[in-house]
């Protein structure tokens, strides 16, 4: 089944420590970088869909965007999924081409968060997605939910500490044959296990990075497409899964909305796990991804880890995966995050990726966890 | 800076009262009986609006926990290490708790708590305490 959505344009900015940068110009650098890629002009978007920002907060944001890049589209709006927004973002700038209510959508996300607020100010205000009356008095924060995910994912499955350091460290070695990457000196599994304790079982190094970056896509019809002058990339399949937003709320604390949201882009795409060359799925701490990899069907339970140990995500293995670094070492930029998951996709599709390709990769896998494991969002891209 | 104050909704403030009588409490649905794991004005599974409020017995269960060495605001990071838990009630509801005796706690998922009660600025809030084995 076809999706009637095509990827003709993709662009990431520099990304990392950006002292010069603002939130507004992130996002009109990445998506000038992205109209560009497609060969179209400003005046050919007709479709405008932004996120969010926590250095420029706005409750329009799109709007705000559109005004300062002097853009003026048929159909603006702004999509708030924390991680998986920027899957959202694709998906729903899918349907608003398929639907025919616009040619050109341009999905556009960036965040100075490292410059623009501090670590400390970044923490704080990620800590306030903690239920109001439930959860937020106990002190808790983003990293703490993962890791009550964290410590009952491992005591059901026999997970350790050197099964999700593992994951840090192949992330670490991808991030090393990128060079925008935030990231890049190797790091090895004592290094991960000796780095500063954050919420156990979770280390400094099983943690994501904050930085500074935007990226952005075009996602345009198939009459559109077919005029660009880049090789299509085709969305095959979406599907969401939607459980809780807070973790004292989750239904369970080892199945989530990632079984249901990547069911969805499987059926849809027509394809199965196997069959996937390059996976870019959402990474914020080393669990989430173990977590996503399982429940996702790439690997059994409790296999996950030893897969990473055994360098099944690396370059060469049986699922090369977050081939750019990912949000532990590429870098994570808000809603940009999510958003360097889907350029990197779409890199690795077209055989762009240099040092980093994988061969003959056809289908992706690109997925966005949003909360605590609370909002996820699946896609699968073809190259044409 | 102090810490987030729980500062009751409609939707909660029965719970809250209770917490300053020292009582834990939780919503059963009257049309369906389902227990909400946290409180609200709608049943999470049948939809039904008439959920009435009863008193636990204030035991539970360590669903899972974790200790927190990097806390989220300066007002909580004298506070560390500390331990939050998610605690599976007996009568199948749910609750986030600090631990007494903080990280100095041998706690393991499995393991029984009570639910005791911690003064702060806005009134007593939940804590939780290890339960003799």
């Amino acid at each position: 089944m076809s999706m009637h959505a095509f990827i003709t344009g993709a662009y990431d900015t520099q990304i990392g420590e950006l002292p010069q940068s603002s939130c507004m110009g992130l996002h009109t650098q990445a998506a000038f970088g992205a109209i560009g890629d497609a060969g179209l002009e400003p005046g050919d978007i007709d479709g405008v869909l932004c996120a969010y920002s926590f250095t420029e907060p706005h409750l329009m944001l799109g709007s705000v965007f559109c005004e300062y890049a002097g853009i003026h589209p048929k159909f603006c709006s702004a999509i708030q999924a924390g991680g998986a927004s920027a899957c959202i973002m694709i998906m729903q700038a899918a349907a608003l081409v398929a639907s025919g209510q616009c040619q050109h959508v341009l999905v556009v996300t960036g965040d100075n968060r490292l410059t623009g607020m501090s670590r400390d100010g970044a923490v704080a205000a990620l800590s306030e997605v903690g239920h109001p009356q439930f959860e937020r008095p106990f002190g808790i924060s983003v990293p703490a939910s993962y890791a009550l995910v964290a410590q009952r994912y491992m005591h059901e499955f026999g997970v350790t500490s050197e099964h999700l350091a593992a994951i840090a460290v192949e992330h670490r070695r991808h991030a090393g044959r990128h060079p925008k990457a935030h990231k890049r000196d190797p790091i090895t599994i004592d290094d991960v296990l000796q780095s500063r304790e954050i919420c156990s079982p979770l280390h400094l190094l099983d943690c994501c990075l904050i930085s500074d970056g935007g990226a952005a896509l075009v996602i345009s019809s198939r009459t559109a497409a077919a005029t660009s002058q880049r090789r299509g990339i085709e969305i095959l399949g979406a599907g969401q899964g939607h459980t809780h937003e807070h973790i004292i709320a989750a239904p369970s604390l080892t199945d989530f909305g990632c079984k249901t949201s990547s069911a969805q882009a499987f059926a849809a795409a027509g394809v199965k796990p196997a069959d996937i060359d390059v996976a870019q799925i959402y990474d914020s701490f080393t669990i989430t991804l173990l977590v996503e990899l399982e429940s996702i069907g790439f690997f059994e339970r409790g296999q996950a880890g030893p897969a990473a140990l055994g360098g099944q995500l690396g370059l060469n293995g049986s699922l090369p995966c977050n081939t750019h670094g990912g949000l532990l070492s590429y870098g994570h930029s808000g809603a940009a995050g999510g958003m360097f998951h889907a350029v990197e996709a779409v890199h690795q599709l077209r055989g762009q990726a240099q040092q980093r390709q994988v061969d003959n990769a056809r289908l992706a896998f690109v997925h966005g966890d949003g909360g605590i494991l609370s909002a996820h969002c699946s896609l699968v891209f073809g190259a044409v | 800076m102090e810490k987030p104050a729980f500062r009751p909704t409609a939707d909660n403030r029965p719970f809250w009262d209770g917490c300053q009588q020292e009582k834990i409490r939780y919503q059963l649905c009257q049309h369906c009986g389902t227990v909400q794991l946290i409180p609200r004005s709608v049943c999470t599974r049948c939809h039904s609006r008439d959920l009435a409020w009863q008193d636990a017995c204030g035991l539970g269960v360590v669903l899972s926990h974790t200790t927190v060495y990097r806390a989220p605001t300066p007002a909580f990071k004298s506070e560390t290490p500390y331990v939050i838990a998610l605690i599976d009630m007996q009568e199948g509801f749910r609750l986030m708790v600090n631990m007494r005796d903080g990280a100095d706690i041998n706690l393991t998922i499995g393991d029984t708590v009570r639910i005791r009660f911690e003064a702060r600025p806005e009134g007593l809030l939940p804590i939780a305490e290890k339960e003799p084995a």
